[in-house]
């Protein structure tokens, strides 16, 4: 007969209890070290970390530094304070891409979002071929970023521009447009390339906010009377609110650091004239060899992007207190 | 003793002396598995790669030929020698990437004097250099400037591209012209007319490597106009003679040109020559070559081959005089390359006679040789009339920086592309004197700052 177990009933049942053995009584060294939440929680995440360490904070911590000294290609850099910064302030280059930066993500924004917002509510209509429609909305976006631009460029190419050979043959003008022989121009036609390339992000992301919204919304506000800018504006607008500005605030950090597009286009001119701030960086930087610099200019990028990234968490903390 | 057939121990070393000294040889040799497998002097240790990155050159065929070469340079040197063909725009970010990642090509195709503003990333090539200068009877006046930075050679010179203005001669002829003008002020006039017709003067403002500089420096020398003095520090871009330079140009823009040209890119007058949209333009021989060897596609607007209505001419001479500002191509060794000897070795190789010369030919004179060796060739006397101009075309070339040295800074204005964006603003609308007065900033702060 087994012996009860202590504190046990005293002998009114006979319950046996297989008890673990001594040895195992004790969890092994690590498990136990895996048994403080702090401990797992930090081993969890140190993947993560370490990507982010390498692949964010080490170029960043990187890119400060070389702002902060004058190294160039080849040569090891010594410290200069804000120098760079100071100079690339007063480079009259550096202003125009400056303003131009400014310039192109607002208006490419605002074409954005009211396109990708009429064509969303086009698609949230129910009509034949829907599906198909949709899938070839995306076709823009999915096409890589330099060869749908070389298509542009070809398309506004100086010499032999179809656009050109259009509107000519129906005498709509006599002489050829300046598309990209022209600054102004020029940076127009960046920002006609980058709406029609970012605008299906938007109607996308719009289309699936405006599936959320039930129906019987729109319906009551209908038997109210209600007209269609009236429903848009009081019933859709408030609900998709949240959805829009998280796609505005993701579309203003990727135009305002946009390099591609204008890379291939216009390579920044004529006379610098259609240069941003990134192409701008990389001439300097990456084609001159001048690092310091380089990276002192594309610096600039980073308060405009911080506010925008913080008054997007704001935004986004006050809807989750809501 | 061991008395074998073959055997040549030094009396007194014992096994194990034996292998340690011949294992020590074989791995400054090249390593062991070279002695063992090839019965021959080991160059270099198996698997061991070569990578070369050159611009895409502008005469498809000499690429191939280069491409072809590559397997028998890799059996001569016994290693792997892979070559790479990249846009020349592309060609600095390249090498800041390579020279700051401490990996990539061994060997990077430089140009005009990009040895200057690399210099710490390269290795000393004079042995090279020295040797090929040697053999071929000197280099010509512009290499050392180009690639010798305090007495060393820093990359090996490999060729000039000329160039000349191409032009429509039946064009020309109807417009009055029996032969290209010598002078801007006759440029402009004949080309006044011919724009008039609808065939300009095809000329890109545009920040282009080759097409642009060669045409705005030579522009502004011809003027008397310079970016610095003769000693190089003191900046001396605003004067009388630019803002001249300037000023021709914005009338010649205006009454001559395909406006379009701001946006060009290297390639852009190329095609619009081919294309009959453009009567004369600055370039190398490449426009001549291909219309030659597409002449069943390149034709004029009456059905006949285009090629047959081309020919050079140098760019006119102003006030001051004419001056030519070629583009030069060099290689230079990598200091991070783990194989800087091999990588030497090959150059060697490249420049030998028997290998240079057939990719040489293959150019037809879109390019010169280093040095005057070449003009020599049997190539030239094969070639039609107007390709010959090229053959001593390297004589007489400036290189930017005038009038002062051709340094690191000239490079920078250079790359900056100051001088063209110069030309550039005043053509949109800018005053001389004001676009002048930006450039002299933009200069100062390079050379001053």
């Amino acid at each position: 007969m087994k012996k009860p177990i202590a504190g046990g009933s005293g002998g009114a049942a006979d319950v046996s209890v297989a008890l673990p053995r001594s040895s195992a009584t004790q969890p092994a060294g690590w498990t136990r070290l895996l048994e403080s939440e702090r401990l797992l929680a930090a081993l969890l995440l140190a993947p993560t970390v370490l990507l982010l360490g390498v692949f964010i904070a080490y170029p960043f911590v990187m890119g400060v530094w070389l702002s902060l000294s004058d190294t160039s290609v080849g040569n090891v850099g010594h410290f200069v304070g804000i120098k760079n910064f100071l100079k690339a302030w007063d480079d009259s280059i550096f202003q125009t891409a400056f303003k131009n930066t400014f310039v192109y993500t607002f208006w490419a924004t605002i074409f954005k979002l009211t396109l990708g917002m009429w064509l969303a509510l086009l698609l949230n209509r129910s009509f034949r071929g829907k599906r198909i429609v949709r899938a070839s909305m995306l076709l823009p976006f999915i096409i890589p970023t330099v060869l749908s631009t070389f298509a542009w460029r070809w398309m506004f190419d100086p010499t032999f521009s179809v656009l050109n050979w259009l509107l000519y043959q129906t005498g709509f003008i006599v002489t050829k447009v300046p598309f990209l022989s022209d600054g102004t121009y020029g940076m127009w036609c960046a920002i006609v390339v980058n709406t029609w390339r970012g605008m299906p992000f938007f109607a996308i992301t719009l289309l699936a906010g405006l599936q959320t919204i039930s129906p019987d919304l729109q319906e009551a506000a209908s038997l109210d009377g209600a007209n269609g800018w009236k429903r848009f504006w009081n019933v859709t607008w408030p609900l998709l609110k949240p959805v829009t500005i998280v796609v505005v605030v993701f579309s203003i950090i990727q135009t305002f650091s946009d390099f591609q597009l204008i890379y291939v286009l216009t390579g920044g001119g004529p006379a610098n004239s259609t240069h941003l701030i990134a192409t701008y960086a990389y001439q300097v930087g990456v084609a001159t060899g001048l690092l310091g610099e380089g990276a002192a200019i594309s610096l600039f990028m980073l308060p405009v992007l911080f506010v925008v990234v913080w008054a997007q968490l704001r935004y986004l903390r006050r809807l989750e207190g809501a | 003793m061991d008395t074998r057939k073959g055997a040549s121990v030094t009396p007194g070393m014992n096994r194990r002396h034996f292998l340690q000294t011949a294992g020590g040889a074989a791995v400054v040799a090249g390593g062991i598995e070279g002695i063992l497998a090839a019965r021959r002097a080991p160059a270099f240790a198996q698997g061991t790669k070569l990578h070369w990155v050159r611009w895409v050159d502008f005469i498809p065929e000499s690429d191939v030929e280069l491409k072809r070469q590559m397997p028998e340079a890799s059996k001569a040197l016994g290693a792997e020698v892979t070559f790479e063909t990249i846009n020349a725009n592309d060609l600095q970010p390249r090498i800041t990437a390579a020279v700051q990642s401490g990996s990539g090509a061994d060997i990077f195709n430089f140009q005009y004097n990009w040895a200057h503003l690399y210099q710490n990333a390269v290795v000393d090539v004079s042995d090279v250099a020295s040797a090929l200068a040697k053999t071929e009877g000197g280099f010509y006046d512009v290499w050392a400037p180009s690639c010798q930075v305090g007495g060393k050679w820093l990359s090996v010179p490999h060729s000039i591209v000329g160039n000349a203005v191409a032009y429509r001669k039946s064009w020309l002829k109807e417009a009055g012209a029996s032969q290209y003008p010598k002078t801007w002020d006759e440029t402009r006039k004949l080309f006044s007319i011919l724009k008039k017709k609808g065939k300009p003067y095809g000329q890109t403002l545009g920040h282009t490597f080759g097409d642009a500089p060669t045409f705005t420096y030579p522009m502004t020398w011809a003027f008397g106009g310079a970016e610095t003095d003769a000693s190089g520090k003191k900046v001396v871009l605003n004067s009388k003679g630019t803002v001249e330079a300037v000023k021709f140009m914005q009338a010649f823009w205006k009454e001559c040109c395909d406006e379009g040209g701001l946006a060009w890119d290297d390639t852009n007058n190329n095609r619009a020559f081919h294309a009959g949209e453009i009567s004369a333009t600055l370039n190398g021989a490449s426009i001549y070559i291909v219309a030659k060897r597409q002449k069943e596609k390149i034709k004029d607007d009456k059905g006949e081959p285009l090629w047959q209505d081309i020919d050079h001419a140098p760019l006119p001479a102003g006030p001051a005089g004419g001056y030519l500002l070629f583009l030069n191509q060099s290689n230079a060794v990598m200091k991070y390359s783990k194989n800087q000897k091999l990588a030497k070795d090959f150059l060697t190789w490249l420049h030998k006679s028997e290998n240079y010369g057939k990719w040489f030919t293959t150019q037809e004179g879109y390019s010169v040789g280093s040095t005057k060796k070449w003009e020599n060739d049997p190539m030239w006397g094969k070639l039609d009339e107007p390709l010959k101009m090229f053959r001593t075309a390297a004589r007489n070339t400036r290189l930017f920086g005038y009038a002062g040295p051709s340094t690191a800074k000239a490079t920078e204005g250079f790359t900056k592309y100051v001088i063209t964006d110069m030309y550039a603003k005043a053509v949109q609308g800018m005053k001389a004197e004001d676009a002048v007065h930006w450039a002299e900033g933009e200069l100062k702060k390079i050379y001053e700052g």
